[in-house]
């Protein structure tokens, strides 16, 4: 909200320039987000927390201004001159609800001429924000900005004959046409005021069409009321209709503040439109409500702070805030009274809190906690820590939304009844883009390998770990840690080397690097058919018996709904269930003291037979002299037939007793080759 | 004799001059001082000569032979090193050609100063906690006192999933869920990064994005302790030069609340775009944990106190890495991702 600082000149002096205020007042809390300089009047932009409303009130402001240059206070001087009439023959006020209408006081003003405000008048709203309308509703909006006190005027003589307001809440379905023309449909518990017979205004938020100031006005009814703060945000917010008087009733304006302000109003509407005020105030206020007193320890403050201020300066900051301060000599509290214009002070850390304000953030000391206190990464979050900077190493690293657009799971290629589908839906989301949340990670990176390459940013290789979210038993869902990698083109291209397709055996090798590192072991890459992937070039991931990921590349029709023309490899791993199958680092073998020896062996194999199966074989018939064993070279076709491939596995022997003979060796290679031979079928090359 | 010896003398250094392989080098001494050399030959006339002058002769003999030997030594070491300095001049490779690409990933941007935040906080002791993303009602709203209704509600607006969980709007939630499990236990110093969501999407707010939440409870925890904390961080997050200042603010869930602004790092306070002017950054909300938020947790707020902080990383990053739009940590591009 801006505030014309002329207009805040009224009411406190200072000799501060608008910039200098500005930055007292943030200093103390109250923002002040920009000054804007309207027709050589400075207005500050107020950016104000949702605690302290009372500053809507230009009033309120220059107490936060007396608080803190130690100027009084100017309050407006209120002559109103009452004819002889008396107002409860004019009005009677009946609350139905005084939980929701806490208090509701009128005034009548008799034979007004409607008009335009003056100058000056016109010129404060302005300046404000406010579009002047006629002198009544004009003095209405002043008053609110003054003394934060939302009011209405009704034309009284479009009031029904009983002459009487009802505060009363609206029927289900009941239609009311708000001052801005529009029809709305309201219902319990919103709150209406009534003639009786009508609704005429929306409490709290809206005046009705149905008994406006208009140009042929003459006698007016005035309203101050305190209407609940938390019935007239929802009302607001059920009708989308936020207007001056909800957004400071919901944020709780002044109950004892309400006289004040109808007195204050129907002088200026006397001096403005002329007319007489008929006598008296009809104040409907069925539980008066006394300013609250909170017992504040002087000894607490400073421990909470870690200041060290005396119980004179404690009080010094509270009276200057106009705050009644008892002090009681036997005990070491004092009694704080707080008046009902800040309702934000409630509890004693309330009042520490201005305390600390006014002492000034910045003059607290500044004092670092003693004492050793150990911190760190749990084991998990290290080993988290860990697959980051692995995959980092090779991928980049990518963070798509949690949220994703529930077409992509027909975009993926999952079943209607696959659980993937079954995904914690979002009640109000941004769009359809952002409506479920994730059930796996391969959306968003196909997602991002897709933008990428339509913005010729060649061969992604990217890696994401973040949750995904499966819905269960319980309230929440089940979060799942998640690591997600694709890669997609060639390896870098270099002058020396040559570079490769990222292929299916690129990101194998670089998952099987991963979990040698992370001390995975017991690994199996079992072919697989996956929804999604690419039937022939598919695997789960099992440790032991335990399925930890997928990895596969993307099926090509799914490559199509993603508008992607080279090929994907994609993994999805579930890092929680790596954690458990991680074995601690430990030596397990000696180094040796005897040589190794190499052998190559070159044979030929059924072109279906698994290379994984030929290395069991191998691993098996050599043990336990056999210490590794590699494949380096695999061949098809040239001269081959059809059916066979070639497969070259290079083997090292090693025993810890000797070194190991030619002919130990040649025992073992011909075990090897003998179950090569029964168990695959293999030949010798 | 001692003529022919200098004549001898003379011809076999202007030789070791004129050769330029090893190889003819050794021929040259087996040719002079071998033993069918040229000085073998000569002294072989010794013997017609009296034993004064053969002894004579003789020591001239040693002292050529020696000179002869240093000569074919020094041309020897200069020949290697010839052979040597042509070898690496042969080998001479164009160093500015690039070198091997073998490691093409990196870390988000994100998830570095997430990284950095963290190992500044565990040096002062902190641990790392976590919690759900798909959170209750409960824990984001009301046990932070921020009942139905209250209009700090208005400040994060959310994504709900039924009447009682949402996607969290902060990472406080986890203040409380950390102190149910370890009450009674002191101290409580946790920080807890992670995602969060609001329902906000242009050039400065994203639907999701990440926070560092942080929270110390002890006994005696005062305000002075919240300012030192967090001026170490900011400190060794922006450089020792950094100047922080702390404002009064309002958080439902602290009290006294404060903001603090570092600095401008683009200006160093002078005022410039970045700082709107005002030579000063908002970086992070931080107060005093409220009693009720205390109690919520399961401690007593006359006998602990503590402080609690949060911080946008999005935010961080901005600044540290000078990026001006807050959706491209999001839109993943290479060419963005390719720069940290």
């Amino acid at each position: 909200m801006g505030v014309p600082t002329s207009w805040l000149k009224k009411y406190i002096d200072f000799s501060w320039s608008a910039e200098e205020l500005a930055d007292a007042l943030t200093m103390a809390g109250i923002a002040v987000e920009g000054i804007e300089e309207v027709e050589g009047d400075k207005v500050l932009e107020l950016d104000l927390t949702p605690n302290r409303g009372d500053c809507l009130g230009i009033i309120n402001l220059a107490r936060e201004v007396a608080a803190l240059t130690g100027n009084p206070v100017h309050l407006p001087e209120i002559r109103i001159q009452e004819n002889s009439e008396d107002i409860s023959s004019y009005i009677k006020v009946e609350i139905e609800d005084p939980d929701l209408c806490r208090r509701y006081a009128a005034r009548v003003i008799k034979n007004v001429k409607i008009g335009p405000s003056p100058e000056w008048m016109q010129k404060a709203l302005l300046h404000s924000g406010i579009r002047p309308i006629n002198n009544v509703v004009d003095v209405t909006n002043y008053i609110m900005l003054e003394a934060n006190q939302p009011l209405h005027a009704f034309d009284y003589d479009l009031l029904s004959q009983n002459k009487r307001i009802v505060v009363r809440r609206a029927y289900n379905g009941e239609k009311f046409t708000t001052l801005d023309d529009v029809e709305r449909v309201l219902e319990d518990p919103m709150l209406l005021i009534t003639d009786g017979e009508k609704p005429v205004a929306l409490a709290g938020v809206m005046g009705g069409q149905n008994t406006e100031i208009n140009d042929n006005t003459t006698t007016v009814l005035l309203e101050s009321a305190y209407f609940d703060p938390i019935n007239t945000r929802r009302t607001s917010q059920k009708l989308a209709l936020r207007t001056d008087a909800s957004m400071r009733f919901e944020k709780g304006i002044d109950i004892n503040g309400v006289i004040f302000a109808i007195n204050r109003a129907a002088q200026l509407i006397q001096e403005l439109a002329g007319g007489e005020v008929v006598a008296g105030i009809c104040d409907a206020y069925p539980r008066p409500q006394a300013p609250v007193t909170i017992q504040l320890r002087p000894q607490r403050v400073n421990q909470l702070l870690g200041t060290q201020l005396s119980v004179e300066e404690i009080t010094g900051y509270l009276k200057r805030l106009s705050f009644e301060v008892e002090t009681n000599p036997d005990e070491d509290v004092l009694s704080v009274t707080v008046p009902t214009y800040r309702p934000d002070l409630q509890i004693e850390v309330d009042l520490i809190e201005e305390i600390a304000r006014l002492h000034g953030y910045n003059a607290i000391p500044t004092e670092l906690p003693a004492g050793a206190s150990v911190g760190g990464l749990t084991p998990y979050q290290q080993f988290q820590a860990c697959i980051r900077n692995i995959m980092g190493a090779h991928l980049r690293e990518v963070i798509t939304y949690s949220f994703i657009n529930r077409d992509l799971f027909d975009r993926i290629m999952l079943p209607p009844n696959d659980w993937h589908r079954n995904a914690v839906v979002i009640a109000n989301p941004l769009s359809e883009e952002q409506g479920v949340m994730r059930t796996l990670l391969m959306p968003g990176l196909l997602m991002t390998v897709s933008r990428n390459l339509a913005r010729r940013n060649q061969n992604p290789a990217i890696f994401e770990m973040g949750a995904v979210f499966i819905p269960g038993e319980g309230k929440l869902p089940r979060e799942v840690l998640k690591l997600g990698a694709a890669v997609a083109g060639r390896s870098d291209m270099s002058w020396r080397v040559p570079s490769s397709e990222l292929d299916f055996y690129y990101l194998k090798g670089m998952v099987e690097d991963l979990f040698r590192q992370i001390r995975v072991k017991d690994v199996r890459f079992e072919a697989a058919v996956v929804p999604g992937f690419h039937p022939g070039r598919t695997a789960v991931i099992k440790c032991g018996e335990e399925e930890v990921g997928i990895i596969g590349e993307v099926h090509p029709q799914v490559l199509d709904n993603f508008e992607i023309k080279d090929r994907v490899v994609l993994t999805e791993l579930e890092v929680e269930k790596l954690y458990r199958h991680a074995v601690p680092k430990a030596m397990t073998e000696s180094i040796g003291r005897f040589p190794a020896v190499e052998r190559d062996l070159a044979v030929l194999l059924p072109v279906d037979a698994a290379a994984a199966e030929a290395i069991n074989a191998i691993r098996e018939a050599g043990a336990p002299l056999l210490r590794d064993v590699q494949i380096f070279d695999l061949f098809t076709g040239g001269q081959l037939p059809k059916e066979v491939k070639s497969l070259a596995f290079r083997m090292t022997f090693r025993s810890d007793e000797g070194t190991l003979t030619d002919s130990q060796v040649k025992d073992i290679m011909d075990n090897i080759v003998k179950a090569l031979e029964q168990k695959l079928g293999a030949k010798l090359r | 004799m001692l003529e022919k010896l200098n004549e001898l003398e003379r011809k076999a250094l202007q030789q070791i001059k004129e050769i330029n392989e090893i190889g003819q080098l050794n021929d040259l001494r087996v040719k002079l001082l071998g033993r069918k050399g040229e000085l073998t030959q000569l002294l072989r006339g010794l013997k017609d000569l009296s034993a004064d002058q053969r002894a004579e002769v003789g020591r001239v003999a040693n002292e050529l032979k020696e000179r002869v030997e240093n000569m074919l030594q020094q041309r020897n070491e200069e020949l290697q090193k010839q052979v040597l300095n042509e070898r690496l001049e042969a080998e001479t490779i164009d160093v500015t050609l690039p070198g091997i690409p073998l490691l093409r990933g990196g870390k988000h941007p994100l998830t570095q100063i997430r990284e950095e935040i963290q190992d500044i906080f565990i040096s002062m002791g902190f641990s790392v906690a976590e919690g759900p993303e798909v959170e209750l009602d409960y824990y984001n709203f009301e046990a932070l006192n921020i009942p139905k209704d209250h209009p700090a509600r208005d400040m994060q607006d959310s994504f709900y999933i039924d009447e009682d969980v949402l996607l969290r709007t902060h990472t406080s939630p986890v203040q409380v869920r950390t102190m149910e499990a370890m009450a009674p236990q002191l101290p409580v110093k946790i920080i807890v990064p992670g995602k969060v969501y609001r329902k906000d999407d242009d050039a400065t707010h994203s639907p999701m994005f990440h926070q560092v939440e942080g929270l110390l409870v002890d006994t005696n925890i005062t305000f002075a302790h919240l300012k030192a904390v967090l001026m170490t961080f900011a400190r060794k997050i922006f450089g020792e030069q950094v100047k922080v200042r702390y404002r009064p603010s309002f958080f439902p869930f602290t009290e006294p609340s404060a903001e603090m602004d570092i600095s401008c790092v683009h200006c160093n306070g002078e005022g410039c775009r970045v700082c709107s002017h005002t030579g000063w950054l908002e970086i992070l909300g931080a107060g005093m944990v409220h009693p009720r938020v205390l109690e919520y947790g399961g401690y007593d707020p006359e006998k602990v106190s503590g402080f609690a902080f949060g911080m946008g990383i999005e935010r961080i990053a901005m600044l540290k890495y000078g990026v001006n739009d807050l959706r491209l940590f999001f839109d993943n591009d290479l060419r963005f991702l390719k720069q940290f």
